[in-house]
């Protein structure tokens, strides 16, 4: 380490090398566009149309932010106490059964701000609990709990088929879901939002959990940086031993920290479940809790962040979908593969850049700064 | 007699699950002994599973789709080794990564290139392996109890599954009587002490990270050309975490690994043979409970309740030379 390396300012931590690391993921998943046979810029611009480009197209965008804001957050808070959930999709599944077990008793006949509370209670119970026993497994038992939460996302999809197929399916319908949630267990739709800014959003499905998202958002930054418990969980990211030198319980971190975050992805299923379908369907999830890891990453696991980084996804799922009809040959499988590439530029690689965007900093603080003596080496 | 049938029947089917995870199994054995986690077995046994059927399908030949299932797989292998060995990035997160580039661009190109649906078109018999028949199967086919067995059960399979469990004495030879193997055990547990003795942690990591590939991309090859007749989209379906959950099962030990993939094949098969058939006394097992079963097992395994996975010491860790 010769050369000087400059703590690199909150900005480009922030902004610069997620943007780097961004750019990099969009340039190779235009090579897979140009493999097809499509013209990558154009299909650039196909996408931002689709999700920008109407009212219905920004009420679907945040739509699918919503869900991503959730799952973001969760992966997010366990990133924040040095743990790798993996489990939000499995997590968000099981959150749907809190949810419908609240819409199906209450919705009949409770109005929707009374079931809505009782359902994110719900939600977050049981999302909660599908990540307590990983988070017991890996305090206790050392299980590692990256893979623990790989096998409860599987058994998770078991347990959800077993009661769709069998349990709550109505018994004269064919289709895994269950019945149409009764008035009380549909949320209302934030049309009216877009629509004072002239907007038409037609049958977007924007509903409430929208702002339920945001406040989580807001929730999850006061509790990282404006809490005990949150410097509690931060310290044992840092440094599991020096937490446990400060005589900070090691069991109780991780259980409550898991517990939260499965509580987050569980509630990602009031957007699906209660705000849009007013019911729950077979794999309703559909991966957004993976999606989940790459936002998260991407938002550097700051809830600011976060936001920006879903609604960036949500802006691919959409503008995916919509790019579809004008380019056959493209999916919105696509937005599968630009979340790998960004998990991996921005996750597995991230220290790919990051020396020479540290050494181009430090060599202009070392041209300015000529004449004193800079700090080199180990500084950082 | 007809109990005997379908209990070899049974076997059958369970040999032919087993051999994807089997493979995917060892692939994980080799990466993970040598210290490098390996949560992309399911992408690189996807992405080879469509190289198999893709070059399979163009050039007509089995051995092509072969080579082109082992070439991807190792690419895929070498990018995780890049992001993890030479970049010291997070082993997980690299290998959750090229799991979903997998999973978009096999669907991605195979709609692409041949428009249905993601899949590639059906293979013809001579692009693909086919059942070998042992000699004197048919001959031996009259003989009571025996000759059955011998002409169902170990003839008739493709020449990939007794390639399948002819790795696993070659992989328990070469972990443990080779030179390699033991360097690539030590780089697992003790990647300082392999630098001290002058020999290249990252060398022996990558080769690790190649072994792998190879043994993946068999598995993409045995399921598009001999379990199927070409790709078909999400095709591995799980596959490369079952094989990752066997390898736990397995205390990362080959001849374990082969005994544990047979086990959780066993389950598959019984899953898809109980659908409709009440057992004596318990009744209908629901499917997703058998479908569920390798996971909760390993679950319960990772407790420490029945034995302890120890993972190698060294994994999941990068090694950084000096600071």
């Amino acid at each position: 380490m010769s050369q000087p390396f400059a703590k690199l300012p909150a900005w480009a931590d922030y902004g610069l090398i997620p943007l780097v690391n961004l750019a990099v993921a969009f340039l190779v998943a235009g090579l897979v566009v140009l493999l097809v046979g499509e013209n990558p810029l154009q299909a650039a611009a196909l996408m931002v149309k689709g999700a920008f480009g109407s009212g219905e197209g920004i009420g679907y965008t945040l739509y699918y932010a919503t869900n991503f804001i959730f799952t973001g957050l969760c992966v997010a808070v366990a990133f924040h106490c040095g743990l790798f959930n993996i489990g939000g999709e499995g997590q968000a599944y099981i959150g749907g059964l809190g949810v419908s077990l609240a819409c199906l008793s209450l919705g009949d006949f409770l109005p929707w701000w009374l079931t809505f509370p009782l359902a994110i209670l719900g939600a977050a119970l049981a999302g909660g609990l599908w990540a307590l026993i990983p988070a017991w497994l890996q305090a206790r038992r050392g299980s590692h709990i990256v893979i623990t939460t790989i096998m409860f996302n599987f058994i998770a999809a078991s347990v959800m088929v077993y009661l769709l197929v069998g349990v709550l399916k109505p018994l004269a319908s064919q289709a895994p879901e269950t019945r149409v949630f009764g008035a009380g267990g549909q949320l209302p739709q934030l049309g009216w939002l877009l629509q004072l800014f002239g907007l038409q959003v037609r049958s977007a499905p924007l509903n409430v959990s929208f702002l339920l998202a945001l406040v989580a958002a807001f929730l999850v930054w006061v509790l990282i940086w404006r809490t005990r418990l949150g410097y509690e969980i931060r310290t044992m990211g840092f440094s599991p031993r020096a937490a446990d030198y400060a005589g900070i319980n090691h069991t109780r971190i991780i259980v409550i920290t898991m517990l939260i975050s499965g509580a987050l992805a569980g509630m990602m299923a009031l957007n699906p479940v209660m705000g849009a379908q007013h019911r729950m369907q077979l794999d309703f999830v559909s991966g957004a809790g993976f999606v989940g890891i790459a936002v998260a990453l991407m938002g550097r696991s700051h809830p600011a962040g976060i936001v920006l980084a879903a609604i960036l996804f949500g802006m691919l799922y959409q503008g995916g979908a919509e790019i579809a009809f004008d380019m056959p040959n493209i999916s919105r499988d696509m937005i599968v593969i630009i979340q790998g590439l960004v998990i991996l530029f921005a996750g597995a690689l991230e220290h790919m850049f990051r020396p020479a965007i540290q050494r181009l900093f430090g060599r202009i603080a070392g041209s300015d700064l000529r004449a004193a003596p800079i700090a080199t080496g180990e500084s950082h | 007699m007809d109990s005997y049938v379908t209990l070899v029947q049974l076997l059958d089917s369970t040999i032919r699950l087993s051999v994807p995870l089997l493979f995917a199994c060892l692939a994980g054995l080799y990466s993970e002994r040598s210290g490098i986690f390996d949560i992309g077995l399911e992408g690189k046994m996807l992405a080879g599973a469509f190289a198999a059927g893709t070059a399979a399908y163009i050039t007509g030949s089995a051995v092509i789709g072969l080579l082109a299932a082992v070439l991807v797989s190792v690419l895929l292998g070498l990018v995780h080794g890049f992001a993890s060995i030479t970049h010291r990035g997070n082993q997980i997160v690299s290998g959750v990564a090229i799991n979903f580039i997998a999973a978009g661009t096999t669907v991605i190109l195979g709609q692409a290139w041949f428009r249905q649906g993601g899949r590639t078109p059906s293979l013809p018999g001579s692009a693909r392996f086919g059942a070998l028949q042992l000699p004197g199967a048919e001959a031996m086919r009259d003989v009571p109890v025996v000759g059955y067995l011998y002409s169902e059960l170990i003839s008739g399979h493709s020449v990939l599954v007794y390639l399948a469990f002819l790795m696993v004495p070659f992989t328990w030879w070469v972990l443990h009587r080779t030179r390699f193997g033991l360097r690539l055990r030590a780089v697992g547990e003790n990647p300082a002490a392999v630098d001290t003795a002058g020999i290249s942690v990252a060398w022996l990591r990558y080769r690790a990270v190649i072994c792998c590939g190879v043994l993946c991309g068999l598995a993409g090859a045995y399921l598009a050309q001999a379990q199927g007749a070409g790709f078909v989209k999400d095709m591995t379906a799980g596959k490369g975490y079952i094989a990752l959950a066997a390898l736990i099962f397995a205390k990362w030990r080959p001849v374990n690994a082969m005994f544990a993939c047979l086990l959780f094949g066993f389950l598959d098969a019984l899953a898809i043979r109980m659908q409709g058939h009440p057992l004596p006394l318990i009744g209908q097992v629901p499917a997703q409970f058998m479908q569920a079963l390798p996971y909760v097992l390993t679950v319960i395994l990772l407790a420490g309740f029945i034995g302890k996975a120890i993972p190698p010491r060294a994994g999941g860790v990068p090694y950084v030379k000096e600071r």
